[in-house]
């Protein structure tokens, strides 16, 4: 019940995209098409699931002041957390390039759909921001887990819904100057804004 | 200072900025915008971590094979966020304290991994330092823009001043609580774009 409440929360209360706007960048670029939107929100997912929880394994077992005491006790008083950024980017940029790699051989027909945006993943500030979230938040190796997954659902469904809404704004008369960037900045900014009835919630 | 060095200095503050055109370091842009003082920070930092990372991709440039350029890349830019971070936790720890999550975030902020990969691996040192102090003082205008109008209707202060004396406190001003939420922040770079996009015709998308 409390697994369910943290991947609840993840996915809603503190929405990577609408609550915490991390991941912009690709979420307002890569927001035109559904059909590409859902493409990346599922490699977003999968990559988080991923990375969260080795990260997790790297900061109890490697940086963590005093972790590295399963080798031997010398090292008690050793604290490289402030490797973590360094650890923890190396990790996500290897992630993505195995990632990469593995969809290449065994799915060229999802590979070929996904095409650039998978390397992207590696700047997808979402990524790096839930490892940190986790390391702040001292998360368990199972509550890492179920973060990551949560986090990266909360994300997939924020991008679905902009690119629907762009879809359709594309029907309609918008003042030039607003056209595309503009308007897509006014759109997710009242997204936010319906996001925020989550903020009240305590799970 | 030639023509060209000029235009690479000059672009990222209108014509080709960073945030309202490249579509680059939204996130960080967003987070850090509640107040003038931690977007000045948050500035700096970046200001000083793209200058160096591009000059020190720019220098190695020919040695970075292709296939691993990108963790090549990240490493590079990742140790300077580090030493960053350590300076503000040394010298302004408070203010670190509130940015938090988003110094180590200059990490994945496009802007840096963008510029790397777009300019300063293709170009000299002399010429990816120009483009990285022309990036982060596009970044900065934007950042500070935004960060000034939250602050002001937000809180009824510039830079910690009090303008506006707030109803909280026995004033007459009734703070806009919107700005300091953080869509606030969405609807004042809309705007800004708006602004600039009529002001510069050529700018405009086509639908």
């Amino acid at each position: 019940m409390e697994l369910f409440n943290l991947f609840l929360k993840a996915a809603f209360v503190e929405n990577m995209a609408l609550a915490f706007f991390l991941g912009m960048c690709s979420f307002l670029a890569v927001s035109k098409k559904v059909e590409t939107a859902v493409g990346l929100g599922f490699a977003v997912i999968f990559v988080l699931f991923i990375t969260t929880p080795i990260n997790n394994l790297v900061y109890q077992y490697l940086l963590k002041e005093g972790a590295m005491t399963w080798i031997s006790e010398d090292f008690a008083n050793v604290d490289l957390s402030f490797l973590g950024f360094i650890a923890y980017i190396a990790v996500i940029a290897a992630m993505v390039q195995i990632v990469e790699m593995a969809i290449d051989k065994f799915s060229p027909a999802l590979y070929g759909s996904l095409g650039v945006f998978l390397p992207l993943i590696a700047v997808n500030c979402a990524i790096l921001g839930a490892s940190l979230f986790m390391v702040q938040r001292d998360y368990t190796f199972t509550e890492s887990v179920v973060f990551g997954l949560g986090s990266g659902v909360g994300w997939l469904m924020a991008i679905v819904a902009l690119a629907a809404i762009r879809e359709r704004l594309r029907y309609s008369h918008i003042p030039a100057p607003l056209r595309g960037l503009g308007i897509t900045f006014i759109t997710t900014g009242l997204m936010a804004l319906g996001f925020q009835i989550f903020g009240g919630i305590k799970l | 200072m030639n023509a060209a060095s000029k235009r690479i200095l000059v672009d990222p503050l209108h014509v080709d900025n960073p945030i309202t055109l490249q579509v680059l370091g939204i996130c960080s842009a967003l987070a850090v915008t509640t107040k003038l003082e931690t977007a000045l920070v948050m500035s700096a930092a970046l200001t000083f971590v793209m200058v160096l990372s591009n000059v020190s991709i720019s220098l190695l440039r020919n040695m970075i094979p292709s296939s691993i350029r990108i963790i090549t890349q990240l490493a590079i830019i990742a140790s300077l966020v580090i030493i960053a971070d350590q300076i503000l936790k040394a010298f302004v720890y408070d203010v670190s304290k509130q940015l938090s999550v988003f110094v180590g975030l200059i990490i994945t902020n496009c802007i840096v991994m963008g510029r790397a990969e777009a300019f300063a691996m293709a170009n000299g040192p002399r010429k990816s330092f120009i483009d990285g102090l022309g990036n982060s003082l596009g970044y900065a205008v934007i950042l500070l823009i935004v960060a000034f109008f939250r602050e002001l209707f937000g809180s009824g202060k510039i830079y910690g001043m009090t303008v506006m004396e707030t109803v909280n406190n026995g004033g007459w001003y009734n703070p806009n609580g919107l700005m300091v939420l953080s869509p606030g922040a969405f609807f004042l770079i809309g705007f800004i774009i708006w602004v600039q996009r009529a002001v510069t015709k050529s700018l405009q998308e086509e639908n």
